[in-house]
């Protein structure tokens, strides 16, 4: 089970900006109903190479997954994947039970709808100021009157704590609050999804902090399912449920943060530990270096 | 190479242009589906209207002023000589309307918001942006770029109206104020000699085709643009001359069709 959570936000506060279901400090029990199925999906972006090969995971409801590995190990692709921008090659991907289609699009775009997805460098519309970026998926997606859409937006950053930013333009935010606005669009129409690609890249100590708190602290809130796609252990560690271990386009392992630490495999314990060489060569496949100086004999 | 091969490689180049060009009109084809969807938010079109628009004004009239002025003194330098020179402002009139004031207000506008358009949206594309409008379940092409192609259609045609105007301002103040050419006898065979539909109303039907035709060039160049800095410098390069030579030979085949029979 997961361990210790942050506890630095204002919960009371917090609570009352959502005026959603209350949020939890104590794990919660797990439940057999998976948000996500990814079944023995494989894919490639061409046939010459394969990213994923044969692999099948659960994201249950109300949970923190972690999909962590080094970089170009496939973890993003499986976002892709449940976002259907991409299609496997074979296997299925269901949400809610629904297979995702990227070829129908009135069904992928209602699919997206329950879903929100926190990108790398958070993808503000740099046109927009801070409070429009958060109303964007509200004007598009609702009839709202501008005095609620108003309303929900300043909640929003309230939560991200950037209620006071509302009006500065994203030219003018640093990367740590760009990712904090980013969330708190992503989480405009409390989707039933969250996915985080890489969350904590780039940010100071004290913005991972934030970051992780926030991502806890939203999904028990407002009851969601979150997906971090990351390669930071420890901050992955102390947020998630449960994670899983991708290494070479296939799960190297997963569990709990607790059997993942005990873990014997050397892959795991390669990347929990971050030992330079092991399982994952720390050379890119080459001739030998003697050979490649010519010095063999 | 040996034969073969050179026709397998003919073939393979053959086959991706193809591709490319099926990709371009199903591009288009999905543009005009969501014209509509701009035209029901039209306010998504006035913003770019603003941009592409009003923010060309400056370069249009100037560039509209100079090409009156040098047109009046090159067709007073011909038409003196057989005692015409009081049709300088119908040469004039007749050259803005129909060719120059479209064609170059054509090419200025692929120079100056043709690229702009390009840049935007393919530094949307490198910035994740038109993938977090995806994940969002709004279609970029109706969000993003319909209401740019229904401003570059609205533009153009009222740029071109403002280049002529100015063009012939600018001949008169050469040809009148400057060279001494009697103000009425200037504006009279403008007058007689101009025909609203056939030179204004063509005029205006050929710069409807080049905004229809710029505009979705700068478009599928910066939607279909490598997401990378390399990638958005060559689709911008792209827009350019693939813009310029469309509208060049638009305005061949155009001026072929409207003006090729005899007044």
């Amino acid at each position: 089970m997961r361990q210790s959570r942050p506890q630095s936000f204002e919960r009371p506060l917090f609570l009352i900006c959502w005026s959603l279901q209350a949020a939890t400090t104590e794990p919660r029990t797990l439940t057999t109903d998976n948000l996500v199925q990814i079944d023995h999906v494989t894919f490639g972006y061409d046939r010459s190479r394969t990213i994923l090969t044969d692999v099948s995971l659960q994201f249950p409801r109300g949970r923190v997954v972690a999909i962590m590995g080094s970089s170009g190990s496939g973890k993003t692709t499986l976002l892709r994947l449940i976002g259907g921008v991409i299609r496997p090659q074979s296997g299925t991907v269901l949400f809610d039970g629904e297979p995702v289609d990227p070829s129908d699009t009135d069904k992928l775009f209602a699919v997206r709808r329950r879903l929100g997805m926190l990108f790398q460098f958070g993808a503000l519309f740099t046109d927009l100021n801070t409070f429009e970026n958060v109303a964007f998926p509200l004007r598009e997606h609702t009839n709202l009157p501008d005095s609620m859409i108003r309303d929900i937006v300043l909640l929003k950053l309230n939560a991200v704590g950037l209620r006071g930013a509302a009006s500065l333009r994203i030219a003018e935010v640093s990367g740590g609050m760009a990712r904090r606005i980013a969330l708190a669009r992503a989480i405009a129409l409390d989707p039933e999804l969250i996915m985080y690609d890489e969350p904590f890249a780039g940010l100071d100590p004290i913005s991972v902090g934030v970051t992780a708190n926030l991502i806890r602290r939203l999904n028990d809130a407002t009851d969601a399912t979150s997906l971090i796609v990351s390669h930071d252990v420890e901050e992955c560690f102390q947020i998630c449920d449960y994670a899983y271990l991708i290494s070479s386009g296939r799960i190297a392992g997963h569990g709990t943060p607790p059997e993942l630490r005990a873990s014997e495999d050397p892959e795991v314990r390669q990347f929990i530990r971050g030992e330079p060489d092991g399982p994952v060569r720390f050379h890119y496949p080459a001739p030998s270096i003697e050979q490649d100086l010519g010095l063999s004999g | 190479m040996n034969p073969v091969d050179l026709l397998c490689a003919l073939g393979a180049r053959v086959l991706r242009w193809l591709s490319a060009l099926g990709h371009a009109s199903l591009f288009f084809g999905d543009l005009v589906r969501h014209t509509p969807a701009a035209l029901r938010r039209f306010d998504l079109a006035l913003v770019q209207i603003y941009a592409i628009g009003n923010l060309s004004l400056v370069i249009i009239i100037t560039s509209g002023a100079a090409v009156g002025g040098v047109l009046a003194l090159q067709a007073y330098y011909a038409l003196d000589r057989y005692g015409a020179a009081e049709s300088v402002g119908l040469l004039v009139a007749l050259s803005l309307l129909r060719e120059l004031g479209p064609v170059l207000t054509a090419l200025l506008y692929a120079g100056r918001a043709g690229t702009s358009l390009t840049a935007e949206i393919g530094l949307m594309k490198a910035g994740e942006q038109l993938a977090a409008m995806e994940m969002m379940a709004v279609d970029p092409r109706s969000r993003v770029l319909a209401p740019r192609f229904v401003a570059g259609i609205v533009s153009l045609p009222l740029l071109a109206a403002i280049f002529s105007a100015v063009g012939v301002g600018g001949a008169y103040l050469i040809a009148v104020k400057l060279i001494g050419i009697d103000s009425a006898a200037f504006w009279s065979q403008m007058q007689d000699g101009v025909d609203v539909f056939k030179d204004v109303g063509n005029g205006m039907f050929k710069t409807i085709v080049f905004g229809v035709a710029s505009t979705f060039i700068a478009l599928y160049m910066g939607y279909e643009s490598e997401a990378t800095p390399e990638g958005v410098a060559k689709a911008t390069t792209r827009t350019v001359v693939f813009s310029s030579v469309t509208v060049l030979v638009l305005d061949f085949l155009l001026t072929s069709l409207m003006f090729s029979t005899k007044p």
